[in-house]
Order: structure tokens, then C-alpha cells, then sequence
């Protein structure tokens, strides 16, 4: 068992969650209440990495982050150092990659929020802003919880964006997935069983909790009490 | 004038709402009344500025709250009204006491604690507010509601069907519970209703609205007596509002003289004795002969004044002492015969006859 590779990717899915949850309340907010014409061409880009081949999105990044676009110089004169092959370059092309499953269960939440909770709240004299942290945050919680949860399940299994951008150097960006394939090509197919099986029974609990949320098993029954 | 408002509202593709609303400075109770669909509902997300104008303007007290002319339009959040959702709008992830101090977050909290007991005394909610929404009853709902729309001391209260989401039995109950509370508040109120009864109970005054037009406004007992359209007769949908006086009460009825008859009626209990007797068409049968005894209390002797047909049930206008309106089946007419000048027997029951008291 690698065990760095295991730290490794648990940092990288850790830290893609929470960048997303700061970018996915807002592009949510947006994309459940704007009325704007073209939105929907919006919400075409934020849906295609569910369905483009991680190399393709992994390809783009590649040249988007690489020292010779105006972003990687851009970080390097700032950093010093460059984006592609360091944890920092799969970081952002995790957050992209792993964008829709934060953004879509949060746009959901915020769509069934039922509308008269936010007229009334107007009506008590409460702004917009305000709104959406006493009203319909608290009301979409089991979704902005869903959004957090999925993406960082789905950054823990990613292989073929973290391959194209982070290349698979152990200790900087060797996730499992890498290292199971990298185990796999050396014939090391008992070591491929056991981290894979650890990567199979970590995505298991995670859904199960996802599913277990959204069926309101635990957290409201314990409302519902008194 | 308290409230100016020229509403001009048009939906794409829908209905179009056209109404004038004038409130004088003193009126305290104004019932918005009309069917589903007449536009009452509209009226008051404009005035509260949860709906844009497509064109005129709403002057509350000499401020412009909206002038589609000078582009001007005030936030909801800045028009100091406060709203009654028809199921109340109770946030559900809050409890009774956060409910109610939600608007008056920005009170330091002694300040704001005290507030919400204020309200919560008056409207005798004080046990709930420790508990969910999702554990009150809908009497209870309703007057959470209210307690936290009143909190911030609005200027202006906008009820929408405020009784519709209540069973029948709470409903009267918490009909009477609101008139007395709405007597009692000292700021203006508008109140949408479909419901004949809630208009005469809590109304001072009246505006009946259909298809998105005002059609007659005036105190609830006269536009209930002197509808000046059909469509508003049709819309009150009460055939008979007579004067009557209570002459006596002998356990739990109340014998009133009504023209030259007298009839029986529920007490009402307190000491008035002028009311108004509205009986609906429906509830009157017509009978021939003299019925034997049955369970109904009053068997009223007259004679048919008019046959007029009315959809698919005929009016029968009755002089039974005072004009009645019974409404009854084409297959009755011509089984009883009745035509202009018959003697017929109304008959209906007490608990038919809807009092309210005289101003």
C-alpha cells in the first residue's frame, strides 16, 4: 500500500472541496436565479466535464497552465514557480474538472427552494445577501453538503486530467489512481487489489452517506424528535 | 389619502390586471374581494413590490413607492408593510421565536427578546416559541405569522386570504380571533378574500374585483345589499342581506323581526341587537303545502314574486314578509308549479342564517 500516494490524494480532494464550495455557492446562486437569456449557454460549459474525456479536458489544462500561456507565466512571475507537474496545477484542474458535481446538486437545492420563503424575507426587510444566508443556504443544506461530498469523491478516483497535468511524480502528484496503474504496468497485481479495494470501500462510504443525507436519515429525524 | 394606487400589471401571455385603489387616511380594515383569478392577489404583491408595475404608480402616505413615469420602484425591503402569505410562509428550519424576531434582527438582542415577547403576548402565542413550525396546528401558523409581521411594526398590514389554509371549524374561530385583533391594532389593513363571510366580518370597506377590474367599492353591508353589477352579485354570491333586530333569545336561538316576519336564528351572543340576515339561495327550499314537522326552524308563509333564471338553477323571488331569494332546480319549478303569485312555504334552518352586526 502506497501510502504517500493515499495522503497525496486525500489532500488534493480535501483542498479542490473547499476551493469548490467557495466558487460553487455563487455560480449556483447564479445559475438557479438569473433570468438572463443566454444562461443556459452557461450552463452547457459548467456541465461539459461530465462529459469530455479527461484527456481532452487534461489536454487544455496542460496548455492553459503551461509556461508559454499568459496564465502560467502569470503564476510564475508571481510564485516563481510553474503550475503544471505541482500539486498547486492539479489542484485547479481538479476544480474543474470536478466543477459539475459540486455546481449541479447545489443549483437543484437552490431551484426547490420554494420562492414565498424568499419574498418573505424580503417582506421582513431583509436583503438579497442576507437572504441567502438565513434562508436559502439553510434550506439547501443537504445539497450544498451533496455538491461538497460528490466532488470530493470524484477528485479521489480522477486519473486521466491528474496524468496529463501532474505527470505522476510520487510525493507531488502520484494519486492512487495513478499508482495503481503504475502497478498494474510493473505486474504488481496483488498491490493494485489491495489499493484499489481501499479506494472502492472509501467511494462506497462516501455515496452512502450522500445517499443517506438526501433520504434525511439522519441529521432531520433528529429534528423531528421533540 | 393613506394609499394611492393605480395598478397597471400585464403578464406575458396571461391576464391583465387594471385597478385604482383609493384608502382614506381613517379606514382601518379593506377587504380585497373576488373570485380566484380576479386579479386580488396581484393588487397586493404590487403594493408590497413583489410585482413591477407595467404602468402607473402606488403613493402610500405621500411617499412614491413605485412611478413607472419617474422609474421609480422601492425594494420590497424598503416598504414598510407587512405581508401574510396565504400558508403563512413560516421559515421551516426556524423556530417561533427566531420566526418572529427574523425581521428585527438589527435590535440589540435585550431590545429584540423584548419585542418578541410583545408580539408573542398579544397574539397569546408566548408556550410556542420554543418549537418548530412544522408543530403548530394552522390556527397556531397563522398567528405566528402575523406576530412576526408584526414585529417590525409595519405601517401597513397585507393579508392574503388569511383563513383559506384553516380547516372549517378553525377557520370561524380564527376569523373572530382576527377581526378583534385587527380592531385592535390602530394600522391600516388590507385584506385579500374569496370568502363572503371574512369580507362582512373583518371588512370597513370593500373593493370587488373580476377579471382585473375594481367593480364596485363601498362598506362590505352595502355593496352585499346594492350590488350595482350583476357580476358583483354574482361575485358576492349572496342572494338575501336584510335588517333585522334581535327581539328576543331563548336557548341559544335568537327570534329576530325581519320586515313583517320574524325568524329564528344561532344567538350570536353579546348584547347588539341590529344585524344584517344574509341567507343564501341555496339554502332555502320552497315548499306547497304545509310541511309537517321537520327539523328546520323557520317555515316562512309568502308568495313567489319572480321566477328568473339563473344558469342552470332558477332564482325563485319570494315575498315572505321581506324579499327571498331561493334558488332551486328547473325539475322543481315545474313539479311545485311555480310561477308568479303561488303561495309556497320557505323553509331553512336556523344555522343557515349568517348575522352580522349593524354598524
Amino acid at each position: 500500500m502506497n501510502w504517500q500516494a493515499f495522503v497525496l490524494t486525500l489532500e488534493l480532494a480535501l483542498t479542490t472541496s473547499i476551493v469548490l464550495i467557495v466558487i460553487a455557492l455563487p455560480l449556483g446562486y447564479w445559475l438557479a436565479f438569473s433570468k438572463w437569456k443566454w444562461k443556459f449557454l452557461a450552463e452547457a460549459v459548467f456541465a461539459l466535464p461530465l462529459v469530455l474525456p479527461p484527456t481532452v479536458l487534461g489536454f487544455y489544462v496542460l496548455v492553459a497552465l503551461g509556461p508559454r500561456s499568459p496564465v502560467g507565466r502569470w503564476y510564475e512571475s508571481i510564485f516563481g514557480s510553474r503550475l503544471v507537474f505541482t500539486f498547486e496545477g492539479l489542484v485547479a484542474a481538479s476544480v474543474m474538472y470536478s466543477l459539475p458535481f459540486a455546481v449541479q446538486p447545489i443549483v437543484a437545492a437552490f431551484g426547490s427552494v420554494d420562492r414565498k420563503f424568499i419574498e418573505a424575507s424580503w417582506l421582513l426587510g431583509v436583503s438579497d445577501w442576507k437572504t441567502f444566508w438565513r434562508v436559502i443556504v439553510p434550506l439547501s443544506w443537504a445539497g450544498i453538503v451533496t455538491g461538497v461530498v460528490l466532488s470530493f469523491a470524484h477528485t479521489l478516483g480522477e486519473f486521466g486530467v491528474v496524468l496529463m497535468v501532474g505527470g505522476g511524480i510520487p510525493g507531488v502528484t502520484q494519486t492512487v489512481s495513478i499508482d495503481i496503474y503504475d502497478k498494474v504496468q510493473s505486474l504488481d497485481f496483488s498491490g493494485a487489489a489491495v489499493t484499489s479495494a481501499v479506494l472502492l470501500i472509501t467511494s462506497f462510504v462516501i455515496l452512502s452517506i450522500v445517499y443517506g443525507l438526501n433520504r434525511k436519515v439522519w441529521f432531520f429525524a433528529a429534528d423531528r424528535r421533540h | 389619502m393613506l394609499l394611492t394606487a393605480d395598478i397597471d400589471r400585464k403578464f406575458e401571455g396571461g391576464p391583465r390586471v387594471e385597478a385604482s385603489l383609493r384608502i382614506a387616511s381613517g379606514a382601518s380594515v379593506t377587504i380585497l374581494f373576488g373570485a380566484s383569478g380576479a386579479g386580488k392577489t396581484t393588487v397586493l404583491r404590487c403594493i408590497a413590490g413583489l410585482e413591477r408595475l407595467t404602468a402607473g404608480r402606488i403613493v402610500f402616505n405621500g411617499e412614491t413607492w413605485a412611478d413607472t413615469k419617474t422609474g421609480i420602484n422601492l425594494a420590497p425591503q424598503k416598504r414598510p408593510v407587512g405581508f401574510l402569505f396565504q400558508d403563512y410562509a413560516l421559515f421551516p428550519h426556524l423556530r417561533v421565536s427566531e420566526n418572529i424576531g427574523y425581521g428585527v434582527w438589527r435590535l440589540p438582542e435585550a431590545e429584540r427578546t423584548a419585542r418578541i415577547n410583545k408580539v408573542a403576548g398579544m397574539l397569546q402565542i408566548d408556550n410556542l416559541l420554543a418549537r418548530r413550525p412544522s408543530e403548530l396546528s394552522g390556527g397556531e401558523q397563522q398567528r405566528v405569522a402575523l406576530a412576526r409581521a408584526l414585529a417590525r411594526e409595519p405601517r401597513m398590514l397585507l393579508l392574503d386570504e388569511p383563513l383559506s389554509a384553516l380547516d372549517a371549524p378553525t377557520r370561524e374561530r380564527v376569523r373572530s380571533e382576527l377581526a378583534q385583533l385587527l380592531r385592535k391594532l390602530h394600522t391600516p389593513v388590507i385584506v385579500v378574500t374569496h370568502d363572503w363571510v371574512d369580507a362582512l366580518t373583518l371588512g370597513d370597506e370593500m373593493v370587488v374585483m373580476s377579471g382585473g377590474k375594481v367593480l364596485q367599492t363601498g362598506p362590505p353591508h352595502v355593496v352585499f345589499t346594492q350590488p350595482q353589477h350583476t357580476e358583483v352579485a354574482a361575485a358576492v354570491g349572496v342572494e338575501t342581506v336584510v335588517a333585522g333586530r334581535i327581539k328576543r333569545r331563548e336557548s341559544g336561538l335568537a327570534v329576530l323581526q325581519v320586515g313583517a316576519t320574524e325568524l329564528s336564528a344561532a344567538d350570536p351572543g353579546g348584547a347588539q341587537e341590529n344585524f344584517y340576515v344574509c341567507i343564501r339561495g341555496e339554502d332555502v327550499t320552497l315548499e306547497t303545502g304545509r310541511a309537517g314537522q321537520s327539523s328546520a326552524r323557520n317555515h316562512l308563509r309568502g308568495v313567489v314574486a319572480d321566477v328568473v333564471p339563473a344558469g342552470v338553477l332558477t332564482k325563485v323571488i319570494v315575498d315572505v314578509g321581506f324579499i327571498l331569494t331561493a334558488l332551486v332546480t328547473r325539475q322543481a319549478i315545474s313539479d311545485l308549479g311555480l310561477a308568479r303569485g303561488i303561495e309556497v312555504y320557505a323553509v331553512f334552518k336556523g344555522s343557515a342564517v349568517h348575522l352580522f352586526p349593524q354598524p
